[in-house]
């Protein structure tokens, strides 16, 4: 294999993973851009559409149908969870929102413990999610092509939504400035929910693309990638579209490289290095790569 | 959130004996735990009271450091899996470590420290970790520390997990003595107690609550911020750090895992319902969620009313435990006690001679 072709290769890894992190990490910054909320609970989200589509399959939905109907059960369960813990909280310090995004996490790990039971499950896989493209000497899962096309895709969507409707414009004017989005009439109640619901449906796509990436579904399958999706979003600045997606696609290349670049026994390591390097840009450029808001440091 | 302003909690007339009487009262009740481990309580709740004591240090050296300073901590978990492993380590008998730890490093093999010293080295690594980590991520606030503690804590787990002649990685760790005892636990619980209560009072302790409630005034009146938010964050990480220490010589055989998300949860979750900012309101916490959880946990595996059996339902105490959680952070942010104290004193006023409050 070439040095081009490896190179390639190593892209293709960077690209069908960040694309994942940036799905991810698009519904965090939407709402922490409106709410100043960490939203923690956003991983379980994945956790949701995945069970939701396996539930979808196992009574008889066939698989074009239970995909979508998974994202929208993802979206409502955004809106819901909006509703009943966030919304009481609305306006409360920090730090409080946060916890309580802590709580939702442990009530909906734990109430998927309780419905489905620890243990993983295996997701069904179409066969032609299965084939792996060999191009000259470069492999590409089938897998990795829709992650990336489908990212590509949602981010044309969501750049147009976020430009040319009223909604999504609204949107806009509430990470802003909420109050004064609210003096111009903007109702921030439906603003916020669209944002939930929008960035919990991403969240159900890049669960669905993880969940056949793995084979499986458990229920603390969201754990780990709302973590890296957190240092995506604070890399490429937070609460900002354009930052997560940055950040998203960064990261993706930042693991890919720690991976090729550490010996062997260093490359397990390279997780602790993606947290320091988030502690790193917390502290040497807190607004991110393309974040614009204002640095709390004493 | 919170009143500011010093208050005269205890009247401070020199050698009053009510003062005296006060501390007593709380220490008195606190010492009734291990005195029934001792005599008569079943192993069941021998068990307990030795973990409900492990966790009043770790909540009260949180406290110590985020109730007082208002910088959250999400990272204190790490430095208590630091002082499980590092204490474990040191106090484990040299031919135990050739068979559980056979990759050690020949200087590590070779040392045998009794449980104290363990104890306190193991305090120290941790302090020595928050210096430096601190120096960094102290300037930050608000939700910016949240995050970074948070991957303090996924750090310190990636490295338990891969650094195998030390951990044995993600497997057990076996091989520990079991050094605690149920009067260990409440000899720390005292100390962290004492040194909480003592700094609170100190000036030291005043700055630490003025750069919480306004940072600019405070740093208008001279309060250095970093530096009033540094050493308390050592020495919570010391506290911490010897509850896992003390944990570990308890549980004896024990994983990554136990560090982690779960526990983390558990302590904040005290923390808050007790109150953030009060020594005593961490204790109250720390007493009622460890009960609870307790209770909750006996009626998991499924029990009946009225002859209804209600099935099993693994998971469910954590669930009405997170759903308190937020009801207590929606309908009381403070917790329970805010940042006031139980002020054991009120109990001998009318016995006071005038000068009291």
């Amino acid at each position: 294999m070439s040095l081009t072709e490896y190179g390639l290769q190593q892209l293709t890894n960077a690209l069908s993973i960040g694309s994942l992190y940036a799905l991810m990490a698009i519904g965090l910054a939407m709402v922490f851009g409106i709410l100043r909320l960490i939203n923690f609970a956003h991983g379980d989200l994945m956790m949701v559409g995945s069970y939701s589509a396996l539930g979808l399959i196992f009574i008889g939905l066939p698989y074009w149908a239970a995909i979508p109907a998974a994202v929208v059960v993802a979206a409502l369960a955004g809106i819901l969870m909006e509703r009943v813990a966030y919304r009481p909280i609305r306006g409360a310090p920090d730090v409080a929102m946060l916890l309580t995004s802590f709580a939702v996490t442990i009530i909906l790990e734990n109430g998927a413990v309780m419905l489905v039971g620890a243990r993983s499950r295996a997701f069904p896989i179409p066969d032609f999610l299965r084939t792996v493209y060999h191009l000259g000497n470069l492999t590409v899962a089938s897998v990795n092509v829709v992650a990336i096309i489908a990212t590509a895709v949602l981010l044309v969507l969501l750049t147009l939504f976020v430009t040319r409707t009223d909604i999504g414009i609204s949107m806009r004017a509430a990470a802003d400035d909420m109050m004064a989005a609210q003096l111009m009439g903007i109702p921030i109640n439906r603003v916020i929910a669209a944002a939930f619901a929008i960035g919990s449906g991403l969240a159900g796509v890049a669960g669905l693309l993880w969940t056949v990436k793995v084979g499986k579904v458990d229920p603390y399958m969201g754990f780990f990638p709302v973590l890296k999706a957190f240092v995506a979003a604070v890399i490429g600045g937070f609460g900002t579209i354009p930052g997560a997606v940055v950040g998203g696609f960064v990261l993706g290349f930042l693991e890919i490289t720690f991976q090729a670049l550490l010996p062997g026994e260093w490359s397990a390591y390279r997780d602790a290095l993606v947290f320091a390097i988030l502690i790193i840009v917390l502290l040497v450029r807190p607004n991110g790569i393309v974040g614009a808001r204002a640095r709390e440091e004493i | 959130m919170a009143r500011s302003a010093p208050r005269p909690d205890l009247p401070v007339t020199g050698l009053d004996w009510r003062r005296y009487a006060a501390m007593a009262v709380p220490v008195g009740l606190l010492l009734l735990l291990p005195l029934y481990a001792d005599h008569g309580a079943s192993a069941y709740e021998h068990r307990v009271i030795v973990i409900l004591g492990i966790d009043i240090i770790l909540v009260l050296s949180l406290n110590l450091f985020s109730g007082f300073t208002g910088v959250f901590s999400l990272g204190h978990i790490g430095f208590m899996a630091l002082g499980a492993y590092t204490s474990a380590i040191l106090d484990m008998p040299v031919a135990s470590k050739a068979i559980n730890l056979p990759d050690l490093p020949a200087w590590l093999a070779r040392v045998e420290l009794g449980f104290l010293p363990a104890m306190l080295v193991a305090g120290l690594l941790a302090a020595a970790i928050a210096l430096v980590i601190g120096l960094a991520i102290l300037r930050l606030s608000g939700h910016y520390v949240a995050v970074a503690t948070l991957s303090f804590l996924v750090i310190v787990r990636v490295v338990l997990i891969n650094a195998t002649p030390f951990t044995r990685g993600s497997r057990t760790f076996f091989g520990t003595q079991d050094y605690t005892t149920v009067w260990w636990v409440y000899a720390w619980v005292l100390i962290t107690l004492y040194v909480a209560w003592r700094l609170l009072r100190s000036l030291y302790g005043r700055a630490m609550l003025a750069q919480r409630e306004d940072r600019i005034a405070a740093q208008g009146i001279g309060v250095q911020v970093l530096r009033t938010r540094l050493w308390p964050f050592a020495l919570s990480a010391f506290l911490t750090a010897v509850a896992g220490a003390l944990w570990a010589h308890y549980i004896v055989a024990f994983s990554p895992n136990a560090f982690y998300f779960t526990e983390t949860f558990a302590i904040i979750t005290m923390l808050v319902v007790g109150g953030m900012g009060s020594i005593s309101g961490s204790v109250v916490g720390t007493v009622l969620i460890v009960v609870l959880s307790e209770v909750l946990r006996n009626l998991e595996g499924g029990f009946a009313i009225c002859a209804v059996q209600i099935p099993p339902l693994y998971g469910l105490s954590q669930i009405l435990i997170a759903v308190a959680f937020i009801s207590v952070l929606i309908f009381r942010r403070e917790g329970l006690l805010g940042d006031r104290e139980i002020n054991f004193a009120r109990l001998f006023e009318r016995w006071g001679n005038g000068k009291g409050s």
